[in-house]
């Protein structure tokens, strides 16, 4: 109805007239040109985006107040990020670049200033964490980073010290100018590990020479000069950053596990000190076997010494609290904890408390506050940590401890579990959010309708085959009644909803998901998006509002696994519940694991599972429906043996029958070996071609078929002169993408080939001189679409291959690869793009009608929505009357980026990774979503919403003109009646 | 090899096509050594084997010799001898139960004959031996080669490729085959035509814009400058005798 404006995405409703001659003005400039955008009161209606940070490394919490709301958090993707810790949202958050440039190595937090190593000891940054502003960055010297800690002159923090392989330097808080930087002498032979300051006027560095001795440096904080430096016999210790701690008045503390003793030293001692030695057994502990002990110190201001008293980790689920006396060499334990997963020391003004976790019952743990000095359990402080029945174990614990009104330690505690989740719990044991930070890292994912309601599922019942044959007549009669009211009650029950609702205002209306309220929508809008993450959790997520409605974790899931998910069965087979399979694959050893469950409710199903005792290959899902159709998955093994599942007697059976026409393909991108196979029997298979691409000249990159749910209408294109140009439809075409091994910008290319992948014959084999990856490419319907880096010109291009069969059908009742010898006509263009980008893929519709746009993920993280139509071989460099018929938009050599293409206007999604694309009930209506750290979901309409009345659709208008038509003719019916019978009269 | 048909008295060269693939841009492309030694460049010749079995347990045999030349022009030829009457009949056996036809050949390079016998493996293809034998033997083989040169596949097909199920009753259908053979090399995929885009904008450009740029301003509107500096003119020395008027009145 009101036309979007060319540049800005947001177009106000109200601002008709601006919009209208903005409109005027699009159709002039370019005639071809499909606008759409998002209208401002649409943001949000229909998309959802939720931002991730990852697997969390270093925690801090604000200040020891019981009112701080800020926490922050280091993680793994390399984020460094704010939450609010009432609610867990994001305060802001900075994503840094990806892989060991911008790994965070270590995150301190005093006061205002958070400080942080990026990048193995590249650049020193500190944070405001007011507003998450930089401060300052300094670049360090080169070599790799050991440790860090700040450094208090007279009881002030006004330095930060950092510690390299090579060299120790000191650096302002205030503006990050480095105050001396010192060589550390002997470096080759000695490892320095720690550095410690505890508030005098040194600042001392602990090296290391394995199994020979222990080196102490003491420089000056004035001018970096050695004060002192000592040598300490200690032929048991191998490293200081995993066994040793500094607790007390400096005095540094070892374990060593084979000797099984704790050995103490005075570091500021100022005559040549000696480790004195501790056995474990003289204080009555014993250490499990196999376990390395751990030791567990804090340091609650950089301007004082650490406390006396450490933990002593002796087992997976025992620890004990030590105290060292003030004479610096014995030590009294205070408590021992078995069994305790989890400990951790949290100061709020002059109190320390220690927070240990301890299992309770199957589905909790306890919580409790221990006082440091005596260890005794504090009062009222227990909070319960309830565990999910298939989540992770807790993995670390983060304490927030503040002091309450009258004087007592409260807390509210972080747990992250091994799933990546972080659990912000207070007391007394109230969850307060949760943040699923596996969703990071989606790996692949899968969109599956949602079941019927219980009404539909009955009516569907009732016309089962089974039910009819067991029913006679009269019941079938009483049946059809009975669903006949239930589904008027349902009826009016949902009038009834309508009504109540829409008295309320519409903020107000919230409609909550629930796992028990999940039905399919009218036009099957809202599906369950099923994600598996890295970390091995499978999540299941309402794509309407992007809650999680289930979440299962698999543990001993492998950090290098690949994923495989696969729909054997869909919701479409009442009382048949769906059914996912998980392939799970060692990327190591190739050997494969199953894990079958209910998309919707996330449930493992209990299903005898096929041995696979031979690494996997290959997984293929088959069109063959088992008696409870479920489709039958193929996994190929190592000596090309074919396991099926499920491996019931109809299946081996139709497997049997069906075996000469089950082809499928291997590819061993090491080899450069493509090669297809034919099924046997007996279930063995035969090869039956072989393409090598030599790997001394290209090695393949991706290979990419096409989606099997992918449904084309047109089987040609209607040409200018309105002859029909027929499409090649091949549903087994293969697009293989190589990359030259020769990197010189003038010899490098790229391959792409069309293969066949039940035959083995290339279709097509072309080549992109000067050209380099990464290659994104898309395979649909007949055509590819791939993106690569020209080398050259050094700029990004898209080039799009289409093929036809010409202008008749070789056999146009069915496509068999088996009977096609004619090969077919090869189109291609390709145009400069403007961006580089990160992914892409097309957009998909129920039937195929709908015009298709291709989605491109850019590195800014918008996503954009890019017509096929601009993307298309036959668009003329002179422009015709044919051309013009056929609405070909004359070539240009450089693809137009609009803003209003942007899909997801401003919520950026970092990151992206992937692009999932699935079809709704709706012919113009695609599902889109976008992950990689952020998820997006949103859908789009490549031909406009044809098929859906407009939101301010007037209705009354409409109904009041038929109304009052239909009156006007009753009345000048009657009218003429009367004029009739006049005249008859006259 | 040993079940070589004893026919070799009956033994023809089929004529084959050739298709001559001209590959320039490749030239350049760390081949120099190849093209120096396109003066004793003459061709080498590699088996083509087929295989079709009753049990489809590949056994391959010899069907041909395929002549290959190399270099600037590549060209294949193939000579082959005719299928013998034990062959025949296998091969109406093998096409009874839906059995396959493959071929192969060798993996070879065409450029650089010093690794030509070193590569291993052979590339393979099939066709349905119903549709070999419905076609009577009429086939088309492509060998399909990447930018150096090298082998990397091979197809079959037969025209036409369907099963129908119709009997052939003529063994001498049968005998000899009808081969097409051809050698694709890869496409150049083009590039961005931008030097042709702005050339035709260029022409565009001019056709509009020159008749625009010659005239000025002045040129172009002074109709229009003129009629208004009269139309002003005329309106003030009407006015002040309209304001005079009014002047007095007051």
């Amino acid at each position: 109805m009101y036309p979007p404006s060319l540049v800005v995405t947001f177009t106000k409703k109200s601002s008709v007239k601006m919009a209208k001659l903005t409109s005027l003005f699009v159709i002039s400039l370019s005639f071809f040109c499909i606008s759409e955008a998002v209208f401002e009161d649409q943001v949000g209606k229909f998309d959802w985006r939720q931002q991730y940070v990852g697997k969390t490394l270093f925690a801090h919490f604000e200040s020891n107040t019981q009112s701080s709301k800020k926490m922050f958090v280091a993680t793994d993707k390399n984020i460094f990020a704010s939450f609010n810790s009432r609610t867990g949202d994001l305060l802001w958050r900075h994503v840094d670049k990806t892989g060991p440039e911008g790994s965070i190595d270590i995150l301190l937090l005093h006061g205002q200033d958070a400080l942080m190593v990026v990048g193995d000891g590249r650049l020193l940054r500190s944070w405001d964490t007011n507003i998450g502003g930089l401060n300052w960055e300094a670049v360090l010297d080169t070599g790799s980073f050991q440790a860090a800690c700040f450094v208090a002159i007279q009881d002030t923090v006004k330095l930060v010290a950092v510690l390299k392989k090579a060299a120790l330097s000191l650096h302002y808080l205030s503006n990050g100018h480095q105050k001396w930087v010192e060589n550390l002498p002997d470096s080759d032979a000695v490892q320095y590990q720690a550095v410690y300051s505890g508030g005098e006027e040194e600042v001392y560095v602990l090296g290391v020479v394995p199994n020979s001795h222990l080196t102490i440096i003491a420089y000056s904080l004035e001018d970096g000069e050695i004060i002192k430096q000592r040598s300490v016999e200690a032929s048991w210790l191998s490293s200081v950053e995993s066994s040793c701690v500094v607790v007390g008045q400096g005095v540094l503390m070892c374990v060593d596990p084979a000797t099984l003793a704790l050995y103490t030293l005075p570091i500021q001692a100022e005559e040549t000190p000696e480790f004195s030695q501790i056995l474990l057994q003289s204080l009555d502990l014993e250490v499990s076997p196999g376990f390395q002990p751990v030791l567990v110190s804090s340091q609650p201001h950089p301007a004082r010494s650490p406390l006396s008293e450490f933990f002593l980790q002796l087992g997976p689920d025992h620890h004990v609290l030590l105290q060292l006396n003030a004479d610096g060499y014995t030590i009294a334990p205070l408590r021992d904890f078995q069994p305790a997963f989890l400990v951790s020391f949290a100061t709020t003004g002059k109190k320390t408390v220690a927070a240990v976790m301890t299992p309770k019952n199957e589905t909790a743990c306890a919580i409790n506050l221990f006082s440091v000095d005596s260890g005794r359990r504090l009062l009222d402080t227990t909070v319960l940590f309830p565990l999910e029945l298939n989540g992770g174990k807790p993995h670390a614990l983060y304490v927030h401890a503040f002091l309450k009104k009258d004087d007592s330690v409260g807390y509210r505690v972080l747990v992250q579990t091994q799933d990546h989740a972080l659990t912000f719990i207070q007391q007394p044991g109230r969850v307060v959010w949760t943040r699923e930070e596996a969703l990071a890292d989606v790996v692949t994912m899968e969109m599956v309708d949602l079941p019927l309601t219980g009404t539909q599922a009955e009516l569907e019942g009732e016309f089962g085959k089974k039910a009819a044959i067991q029913d006679g007549l009269f019941p079938m009669v009483l049946k059809r009644l009975s669903s006949q009211v239930t589904l008027l009650q349902a009826w009016l029950a949902h009038l009834w909803k309508l009504f109540y609702e829409a008295r309320k205002p519409r903020g107000q209306v919230k409609n909550e998901v629930t796992i028990e309220t999940l039905s399919r929508d009218e036009f099957n809008l809202q599906k369950m998006m099923v994600m598996v993450t890295a970390s091995g959790k499978l999540f299941g997520i309402d794509s309407k509002s992007g809650s999680i409605l289930w979440k299962h974790y698999l543990e001993n899931v492998q950090p290098n696994a690949a994923f495989k998910l696969i729909v054997q069965r869909t919701t479409a087979h009442f009382p048949h519940p769906p059914q996912c399979t998980l392939l799970i694959k060692d990327k190591d050893t190739g050997l494969a694991t199953l894990h079958v469950f209910n998309p919707i409710f996330g449930r493992k199903s209990h299903i005898a599972l096929p041995a696979l005792p031979r690494p996997i290959l290959q997984s293929l899902l088959l069109p063959v429906i088992d008696q409870d159709y479920a489709k039958v998955l193929l996994l190929v093994d190592d000596q090309y043996k074919v396991t099926a599942f499920p491996s019931t007697k109809n299946v081996l059976q139709q497997l049997q029958e069906m075996a000469s026409s089950i082809f499928f393909y291997l590819i061993r991108s090491d080899q450069g070996n493509l090669s297809g196979f034919r099924l046997r029997k007996d279930l063995s298979t035969e090869r039956i071609w072989e393409v090598v691409l030599p790997t001394e000249v290209q090695k393949i990159v991706a290979v990419k078929g096409k989606r099997p749910n992918e449904h084309v209408h047109s089987q040609g294109r209607v040409m200018g002169d309105r002859s029909v140009l027929y499409k090649y439809l091949n549903p087994n075409l293969l697009a293989v993408v190589t990359e030259s091994t020769d990197t010189h910008p003038e010899r490098a290319f790229v391959g792409v080939f069309l293969v066949d992948g039940v035959t083995g014959r290339i279709i097509h084999e072309a080549v992109q001189r000067k050209a380099r990856g990464p290659v994104h490419f898309v395979h649909s319907e007949n055509w590819v679409v791939y993106e690569y880096w020209n080398t050259k010109s050094r700029r990004n291009e898209f080039s799009v291959l289409e093929l036809f069969e010409g202008t008749e059908l070789y056999n146009s009742t069915v496509f068999s690869s088996l009977d096609r010898p004619h090969l077919p006509q090869v189109l291609q263009q390709t145009y400069i793009f403007p961006s580089p980008i990160t992914t892409m893929e097309a957009t998909l519709t129920e039937k195929g009608i709908t015009s298709r746009h291709l989605l491109v993920g850019l590195p800014s993280g918008a996503i954009l929505s890019l017509p096929k139509m601009f993307l298309d071989p036959r668009r003329p460099e002179v422009v015709t009357e044919h051309s013009r018929e056929e609405n070909l938009i004359p070539y240009a050599p450089e693809m137009p980026i609009r803003t209003e293409w942007f899909i997801n206007y401003n919520q950026t999604v970092a990151r992206v990774k992937g692009i999932y694309t699935a079809p709704s009930g709706l012919e113009s209506t695609c599902l889109v979503v976008a992950y990689g750290l952020d998820i997006y979901q949103t859908r789009v309409y490549p031909s406009k919403q044809f098929d859906v009345l407009k939101d301010d659709y007037d209705y009354v208008l409409i109904s009041s003109v038929l109304f009052a038509l239909f009156f006007a003719t009753m009345i000048s019916k009657r009218l003429a009646q009367v004029k009739l019978l006049n005249r008859a009269w006259r | 090899m040993a079940s070589v048909p004893r026919s070799f008295l009956l033994l023809s060269i089929i004529p084959t096509i050739l298709i001559l693939c001209a590959d320039f841009a490749c030239c350049n492309t760390g081949r120099k050594t190849g093209d120096g030694l396109d003066t004793d460049f003459s061709g080498f010749s590699v088996p083509l084997e087929h295989s079709f079995q009753v049990d489809d347990v590949s056994r391959f045999r010899m069907r041909g010799a395929l002549q290959l030349r190399g270099g600037r022009e590549t060209s294949v030829s193939l000579s082959q001898s005719q299928l013998s009457e034990e062959d025949r009949n296998t091969l109406k056996e093998v096409a009874a139960v839906d059995g396959l036809y493959k071929i192969r050949v060798p993996r070879v390079s065409l450029t650089d004959r010093q690794t030509e016998r070193q590569m291993d493996g052979y590339l393979t293809a099939f066709v349905r031996a119903c549709s070999l034998v419905e076609s009577h033997l009429s086939d088309v083989i492509t060998l399909h080669t990447d930018v150096s040169g090298y082998l990397i596949g091979v197809s079959i097909v037969t025209i036409p490729g369907a099963c129908r199920g119709t009997e052939v009753e003529d063994e001498v259908d049968l005998e000899a085959f009808n081969t097409t053979l051809t050698i694709i090399a890869p496409t150049n995929a083009p590039q961005p035509e931008t030097a042709l885009f702005i050339e035709r904008m260029d022409i565009e450009h001019e056709k509009r814009g020159k008749p625009q740029e010659q005239k000025s301003f002045f040129a172009k509107y002074w109709y229009l400058i003129l009629g208004g500096a009269i139309f002003l003119m005329a309106s003030s020395s009407a006015q002040p005798s309209a304001g005079g008027a009014e002047e007095q009145q007051s």
